[in-house]
């Protein structure tokens, strides 16, 4: 008897125990356990903000974002997969690469989860599937935003495009501000302007469960969409400009000397960024980057050209600011160059001579013998130190990432960087543009406008304005100078640009072509950069050499003369002449912009 | 002999209907308490499913018409029927070993063609009946010998569930032989020495187990050591009774429960959802329906008029004790997870069934007492 109590007691201890346990459960540690209840129970749920739209300077949409529609399929609704993976196959378009995805995402989402298939469904895919839709429980139709180049392939290396974000991309953005971002700039503007572009994510918070299936919303921090950006360019100009090229390929900028704003931006061939939004076909993209002409690469921000004879109109400023040389000085030209002392010839491309030239007739008929001399006399050093002012051998600092620096030699850099002693003959053809000598079209126009607007070096700019979203104004991108050339004497520049003016408009200017006809008075410069080099006794025949290996053809020009708005720069890769292929295709550029602008 | 009107008759004739009926008014109403309870619990637990609560008042009604049924036997009957009712238990045992189902890696069931039966639940009866009847049939308090005989008839059918395996059961089991034997007058100095000689096997014990079983007492060491894996039954059982507090987070509204957090939440784990849901005083309510149940009981053994029937109440009543115990134990985060439900209270059939029987046996002894004293 005394036993069953005794077992009573012991029950009542044990009872006793486990009330302790719950006293310090729920009363001692309560609040404890309420904190981890409710971050179960509420989850953080990331809402991306629209990215910003893109526009050209006339207000022509090239970035936006268009409902796109997916085909989704939530798996737990689907009693098997396989018939209707096939029978969908009947209506819609569904390629090995979305079955994969699709397989591979259906590995890792729960059951409950909607998968995206199909990617930018078009309205007729869309229609077939709305009228079968009762067919496919578990299946459905959803639409989201979607970046859309409206313009295709029009300015491409300029604007850049989104793309996935990828592994590598991830590390390098703030993971919080990109929670349920898909896309992000891979390069062009989308890329250098993503911080504006992308905006700031919103948050729910969300009742969930153990699953993770929403139950209900219970706050919510709106996203802020990202900035519109209005660019400096002007699509009319850039298509322009785009179709003066024809098939050749090559680049051109055009900037406005006024400001630095770039109006156009080519770099041919173009390609259309609207496939890499939501990952372009192996084939597709094996056959741009196989494709002989290079479609992919940036030629306007990264192709380093000789840039020839271009080069004089700057070379004839330096040596009349230093003093070396006077309007007035005039070298006889017999067709070649010898240094002192020495017997190799350096070739006039004109084999017979210019006979005495100034520097007047050094620029407007491109004579090389003169700045073979010219270049001797100033000297290596004294050229790297007047042309660096013009912004050559340095990054303009254009704000579109990915810029290359071209090569202005010096004896310094060849030491440094090659390790050898500068020579003699390195100077004389550093004259006439070529050797080490290397500069970027982006350089090149930069340099032009520099001339056109009397030695103000403004960094060129292609943003000239952001607006915040739901705002009506416009922030400006204020023109950033980098410096002002000191101008010894007026005259020396006058008589520059007097005889970049003669190269279109004398008689026996190199580009007296564009000239006859046009409306407004031109400065230009030809230049024709060698792509291999010569022997000494070689002639260059452009008939018998590959066209890779043709000459490229430049031209360098401003307008109107009296009040430039508009200086660029054309590089024709193996386009053969400056003035025959490369002058008509600027002529075409300014007519765009100073003639048919509209009102 | 003369007939010598008794308190206990008088007492009889007050609570007649009782006798009649031989059902025991206290245990009843703290068995029908508890089911109801039981049922608002599972009606939440199972997200508001009046399915689920229909099919378990289908199986509370079975178990309630099986206790009635057995508490109509009278225990002379019981006991005569005692030893045949352990020898079909074991066989049944041998069968399930041989032959039996497998379900959830364990094999539990018989499949007998019209019912699924699982004999380890047969045997939470029959072991306690077994011993009681070996033991009354001796002189007590019981000898060496009497005791070697005791522990192989609790321990062969023990051995044979642990094997399935079953721990909590078998624990159960082994309890409630026990529990005769230790009520039965086992004397002190040797339950000292098996006290000493079940701590002293207690590493052997971690020697026999699986590797599952062991996981187990590791998770209950350091359930954060593994949080998604095997701690996460017990972190999240915690953090449901924990936030409960002590009102509770109130019906149908256990953030826990209702998002699918808790794991097992209408079967073992359904204490926390009254945890979170009804906080401390909803436990206090069932702990007390369970502690009317078991201090009945109790009494029950101790007005019992002869030793099989003295030892079976007891047994019976504090292996229900263990029972519910183990159970919060383990789910409150003192015990490992062993695998029992919640008696009345967690959705399932069998075990209901052989619950009431016992309570069935208890009401049994307690309204078949002669009328004169013994």
């Amino acid at each position: 008897m005394n036993r069953a109590i005794l077992l009573l007691v012991s029950g009542c201890l044990l009872l006793c125990i486990l009330f302790a346990r719950l006293v310090y459960l729920q009363v001692v540690a309560h609040e404890h356990f309420t904190t981890l209840s409710e971050d179960n129970r509420v989850k953080l749920q990331p809402i991306p903000p629209n990215r910003g739209l893109i526009y050209d300077r006339n207000g022509l949409i090239l970035a936006e974002n268009l409902p796109s529609y997916r085909l989704e399929i939530t798996p737990e609704q689907i009693d098997d997969m396989g018939t209707t993976l096939s029978a969908l196959e009947d209506i819609i378009e569904i390629r090995d690469i979305d079955r994969t995805r699709f397989e591979k995402l259906r590995r890792r989402k729960p059951r409950f989860e909607a998968i995206p298939l199909r990617f930018h469904l078009n309205d007729e895919e869309v229609a077939r599937f709305s009228v079968n839709r009762h067919r496919f429980p578990g299946v459905d139709i959803t639409a989201g935003l979607a970046r859309h180049y409206p313009q295709g392939p029009l300015a491409v290396h300029a604007l850049g495009y989104v793309g996935r974000i990828d592994e590598k991309a991830l590390k390098t953005l703030d993971s919080s501000n990109y929670r349920g971002t898909s896309h992000v700039g891979k390069n062009g503007i989308e890329k250098t302007y993503e911080e504006l572009l992308h905006g700031k994510v919103g948050f729910q918070q969300v009742e969930i469960t153990a699953q993770g299936r929403i139950i209900r919303v219970l706050n919510r921090t709106p996203p802020v969409s990202g900035h519109n950006l209005y660019l400096t360019l002007d699509s009319r100009v850039q298509a322009v400009a785009e179709q003066a090229f024809g098939d050749y390929s090559g680049t051109a900028i055009a900037i406005d000397p006024n400001n630095g704003d770039v109006l156009a931006f080519v770099s041919l061939p173009t390609y259309d960024p609207n496939p890499f939004v939501n990952g372009i076909d192996y084939d597709d993209y094996a056959a741009l980057r196989n494709n002989d002409k290079e479609p992919l690469f940036n030629r306007a921000l990264r192709g380093q050209y000789p840039p020839g004879s271009t080069v004089k109109p700057f070379m004839g400023l330096a040596g009349l600011e230093s003093g070396v040389s006077s309007s007035h000085s005039s070298t006889y030209c017999p067709g070649f160059y010898r240094l002192a002392g020495k017997d190799r010839k350096y070739h006039d491309w004109k084999r017979s001579g210019h006979g005495t030239v100034d520097l007047n007739i050094a620029i407007t008929q491109s004579c090389d013998v003169y700045f073979y001399d010219l270049a001797q006399s100033l000297g290596i050093d004294r050229i790297h130190d007047y042309l660096q002012h013009f912004g050559f051998g340095k990054a303009t600092g254009i704000d579109i990432q990915g810029e290359l620096s071209g090569l202005l030699p010096s004896k310094d850099w060849k030491r440094s960087h090659r390790d050898l002693p500068w020579f003699p003959g390195e100077t004389i053809i550093t004259g006439i543009g070529q050797g080490f000598f290397l500069v970027t079209p982006i350089q090149l126009a930069t340099a032009t406008a520099a001339l056109a607007n009397g030695g103000r070096m403004l960094q060129p700019q292609i943003v000239h304005a952001d607006q915040e979203a739901e705002s009506d104004e416009l922030v400006p991108h204020q023109p950033q100078l980098h410096e002002t050339i000191t101008i010894k004497e007026q005259q020396h520049w006058d008589q520059v640009i007097a005889a970049m003016t003669d190269v279109v408009h004398s008689a026996r200017g190199t580009a007296r072509h564009i000239g006859k006809d046009s409306p407004y008075r031109i400065a230009g410069k030809t230049g024709t950069a060698q792509v291999f080099g010569l022997k000494e006794e070689e002639k260059y025949d452009a008939e018998a050499i590959a066209e890779k290996l043709r000459d490229h053809a430049l031209f360098i020009a401003f307008a109107p003369l009296d009040e430039p708005k508009i200086a660029v720069a054309v590089i024709v890769e193996n386009g053969g002449g400056g003035g025959s292929v490369a002058a008509p295709i600027a002529r075409k550029i300014l007519d765009a912009y100073l003639v048919e602008a509209p009102s | 002999m003369s007939i010598v009107l008794t308190p206990h008759y008088e007492d009889a004739s007050r609570r007649g209907w009782q006798y009649r009926l031989h059902l025991d008014a206290p245990l009843l109403f703290a068995l029908i308490a508890v089911s109801a309870l039981g049922l608002i619990v599972l009606y939440s637990a199972g997200g508001g499913d009046i399915e689920l609560v229909e099919r378990q008042l289908v199986r509370l009604g079975i178990a309630f018409t099986g206790m009635l049924v057995v508490a109509q036997l009278p225990p002379r009957l019981l006991q005569r029927l005692t030893p045949w009712i352990f020898v079909i238990g074991i066989l049944l045992l041998l069968a399930v070993l041989i032959s039996g189902e497998a379900s959830g890696g364990a094999q539990r069931w018989l499949n007998l063609y019209f019912v699924r039966f699982q004999p380890s639940e047969m045997m939470k009866l029959a072991v306690p009946m077994m011993v009681a009847w070996y033991l009354a049939n001796t002189r007590l308090p019981p000898t060496g010998r009497q005791l070697l005989a005791s522990a192989t008839l609790i321990a062969v059918p023990t051995l044979m569930i642990a094997k399935q395996p079953d721990l909590g059961t078998s624990l159960l089991i082994a309890s409630s032989g026990i529990f005769v034997v230790f009520l039965a007058g086992l004397q002190w100095r040797l339950l000292a020495f098996f006290s000493v000689l079940a701590t002293a096997a207690a590493p052997l014990l971690w020697h026999f187990m699986r590797d599952y079983q062991r996981q187990r007492v590791m998770t209950l060491l350091h359930p954060e050591s593994d949080p998604l894996g095997s701690g996460y039954h017990i972190i999240q059982s915690k953090i449901a009774i924990g936030s409960g507090g002590l009102f509770g987070k109130g019906w149908m509204n256990g953030t826990q429960s209702q998002l699918d957090f808790l794991p097992e939440r209408s079967t073992d784990f359904i204490f926390a959802v009254l945890g979170e849901e009804f906080g401390f005083f909803g436990i206090l309510l069932l702990f007390t329906f369970y502690a009317i149940i078991v201090v009945r009981g109790i009494m029950i053994s101790i007005q019992a008029q002869d030793t099989y029937t003295r030892l079976l109440a007891g047994s019976l009543s504090m292996t229900f004790c263990v029972y519910f115990i183990v159970n919060t134990g383990m789910v409150t985060g003192l015990l490992p997870v062993v695998g029992l439900p919640l008696p009345m209270i967690s959705y399932g059939g069998t075990s209901i069934v052989t619950l009431m029987a016992g309570f069935g046996i208890l009401m049994s002894i307690q309204t078949h007492r002669k009328l004169l004293p013994t």
